[in-house]
């Protein structure tokens, strides 16, 4: 069942991304409106295969690898069906569905298999901690597509370059305003992550804080956003800086999810 | 029955005798109903706007009607026929349909796609409908035209491109700002050019107008115009921040916002973006005003390539818009011929069936001891005869419906049973071709 449910989700997720990509190169309405149905289609697939599998291991699936890949690409494309609905930027899906598709992809090739749950990961701290971070990490990815058109954008715009990719591309004040409503849920949601992340390791371990380079790695990340954050709210931090350090917090994000091994093992 | 256009427009005529030839909206009623009081002619439409003047009309006889019509134009406006003959344009049939076609579809403006023409032609027709001087017709042609042009509007990019300056500023804005409703333009010294800009950028939903010039008098005169804000202009800077949009069309020889100015003012803006258009020439903004973060500056000529590409565009997709146009030419005309061909196939009915009963009621008479039974098959028999004969007539004749050639068909049937000409109350054939 829930095999079934996510190669139906790999299979909507593909053709959704295909004519989301198809939506940079041609004007139609028509090809809009099923890309965000498919999308949709596909994120209630995924769903149901989520909730499938967590109801049969009795636990939320973030203990390995090949779950965690899942859920973060179905928090991405939870996220950005948000601000598809709430902005109407089409564009934005051709740049945040390969992303989601690709982590798919890869967790289905990855071998996951129902097996006894750790000890150490039985605490509320760790679940706390793993489905705020994923959807904080949601929105940093949603974040960096907005980043990386607004570069593009950016550039067409001062080099008076109209193509007809500047003409589907969102306003740069659109962007601006995704990204800082991108900012504003998921900082607060890591650093509740971290928190919680912190708890769980003095429940296990005996120790808040034990300078593991996930842990490390988190922190830079963690360090990052809230400087990205703070610049905007006290100088009014936009545009390119920001657009950058969002892409940069991003790669970090990525180092930290698929770099870092934890110190602790299970 | 046959629709045939005569008119002029901006590439036949120049505006002098446009002008002359204009008809007032106000005082409609009266060439409207000297149109269709004019022998030959059934239906009419005016359309006048200030780059054409048409008359769509329908008529038999198509030279004839033609005639009167161009007749009709030169002694409603007392011009001598001569005078106005070289700069009209006679369309019949297939032309005809075409023409409207592509006046309704924008194809034919000046400035291909602009998206005036749909609703002048929409606003002349209801004249029409209201003075009853349109019929089935051209009511049926005319919501025709129009769905035409709807279709060519949402089937190709023809009309969403901005083609002249001022409006490419707004949606150059538009991609840089976003929604404009919250946001403020700013007017620094008043060109005509600079003015249009910011009618568009009100009417594109601007919240407000800030106008500067070196006469102050001037600037308040204009914000006036525009419900907005004079500022004196030695105050300018103190007054920026408050611009997202800033429109520069000063007479001075030298340069008069610099890069150094817009770097305080977007601090003080906390980076939030600023847009400027310059539009004089000398150079009012410093071209390194783009350079600074946050800060957008265009110039007339940046403008100019936009509109340049949009207008290219609009060549390419005026073709398609040409191929929609072609196909539904086709169906229309079909629609047409078969309203021509339905009547004269009634006509010629009745005529057979007129003979058949008087031959059939003076057989009767003059029969002593006709039983009821031979009576019967009498009746049968003529019928009978009346139907094998009136078969091939009938298939050919809807079969030349179809394929367009009907003119001919129905005038022969016409004149060789001498039929009524079909009835001009064609109200209650509402014949859907769809």
């Amino acid at each position: 069942m829930t095999h079934l449910f996510f190669s139906l989700t790999l299979g909507l997720y593909g053709i959704a991304t295909a004519a989301y990509l198809t939506c940079l190169l041609r004007t139609s309405p028509w090809i809009t409106t099923w890309a965000t149905r498919l999308l949709t289609a596909g994120c209630v697939a995924h769903i149901l295969s989520t909730v499938h599998l967590a109801s049969t291991e009795k636990h939320l699936p973030l203990t390995n690898m090949q779950e965690s890949l899942s859920f973060f690409s179905l928090m991405i494309v939870a996220v950005f069906l948000v601000f598809e609905h709430r902005y109407k930027v089409t564009t934005l899906g051709s740049f945040v569905t390969p992303v989601a598709l690709v982590m798919l992809g890869v967790s289905s090739t990855l071998h996951g298999g129902s097996r006894q749950l750790p000890p150490i990961l039985q605490s509320n701290w760790f679940w706390i901690h793993a489905l705020l971070a994923f959807i904080s990490y949601a929105a940093f990815t949603i974040a960096f597509g907005v980043a990386v058109i607004y570069l593009i954008q950016r550039h067409f715009l001062k080099t008076k370059h109209f193509g007809a990719l500047f003409q589907k591309l969102p306003p740069l004040e659109t962007l601006d305003e995704i990204s800082y409503r991108c900012f504003a849920i998921g900082f607060p949601l890591l650093t509740i992550a971290i928190i919680s992340g912190a708890i769980w390791s003095e429940k296990a371990m005996g120790s808040y804080w034990i300078w593991d380079p996930k842990q490390t790695w988190s922190l830079i990340t963690w360090l990052i956003y809230a400087a990205l954050l703070h610049g905007r709210l006290t100088i009014g931090w936009r545009g390119k800086r920001a657009a950058i350090l969002s892409i940069v917090g991003f790669v970090v994000l990525l180092i930290t999810f698929f770099g870092m091994k934890h110190s602790i093992s299970w | 029955m046959n629709i045939i256009v005569i008119g002029l427009s901006h590439k036949t005529a120049t505006v002098e005798i446009r002008e002359r030839v204009a008809f007032s909206p106000n005082l409609i009623e009266k060439p409207l109903r000297d149109l269709i009081a004019l022998n030959d002619i059934i239906e009419g439409v005016i359309i006048s706007t200030c780059n054409r003047v048409e008359v769509y009309a329908t008529t038999r006889d198509i030279a004839g009607g033609i005639a009167r019509v161009k007749r009709f134009l030169a002694d409603h406006h007392h011009i001598p026929l001569e005078t106005l003959e070289p700069h009209l344009y006679c369309l019949h049939s297939e032309a005809a349909i075409r023409h409207v076609f592509r006046v309704a579809s924008s194809l034919d403006s000046m400035v291909v796609g602009e998206p005036q023409i749909l609703g002048q032609i929409k606003t002349s027709y209801g004249y029409a409908a209201e003075y009853k001087s349109s019929g089935i017709i051209l009511n049926r042609f005319l919501h025709k035209a129009f769905s035409v042009a709807k279709r060519v509007r949402t089937e190709t990019k023809i009309a969403s491109s901005a083609v002249s300056v001022a409006f490419a500023a707004v949606e150059l804005a538009k991609k840089v700002l976003g929604d404009l409703s919250d946001k403020t333009v700013m007017l620094v010294g008043a060109g005509e050019m600079c003015e249009l800009a910011a009618k568009h950028f009100l009417n594109s939903g601007a919240k407000g107008v800030m106008v500067t010039n070196r006469t102050f008098e001037r600037a308040e005169r204009l914000a006036e115009e525009f419900g907005g804000e004079a500022v004196r202009f030695e105050e300018l800077f103190d007054h920026l921040h408050r611009a997202d949009i800033v429109l520069s069309s000063t007479g001075a020889p030298h340069i008069i916002i610099g890069p150094k100015d817009v770097e305080e003012v977007v601090k003080r803006r906390r980076f939030k973006p600023m847009f400027f258009i310059d539009i004089a020439v000398p150079r009012d903004i410093d071209q390194r005003v783009d350079d600074v973060e946050s800060a957008y500056l265009f110039t007339v000529d940046d403008l100019q390539e936009i509109v340049q590409a949009n207008l290219a565009q609009r060549g390419l997709e005026a073709q398609k818009a040409e191929e929609i146009v072609d196909q539904e030419i086709g169906q229309f005309f079909k629609w047409l011929s078969s309203l021509e061909v339905t009547p004269t196939i009634v006509a010629l009915r009745n005529r057979f069936e007129e003979i058949r009963l008087a031959e059939l009621e003076k057989t009767r008479s003059s029969w002593k001891d006709l039983s009821p039974d031979t009576e019967k098959r009498l009746e049968n028999l003529t019928a009978a005869i009346m139907n094998k004969l009136l078969h091939a007539p009938t298939a050919a004749l809807k079969k030349a419906g179809q394929g367009g050639r009907v003119d001919l068909y129905v005038d022969a049937l016409r004149q060789l049973f001498e039929l009524e000409a079909a009835a001009e109350d064609k109200e209650e054939l509402d014949l859907e071709e769809e």
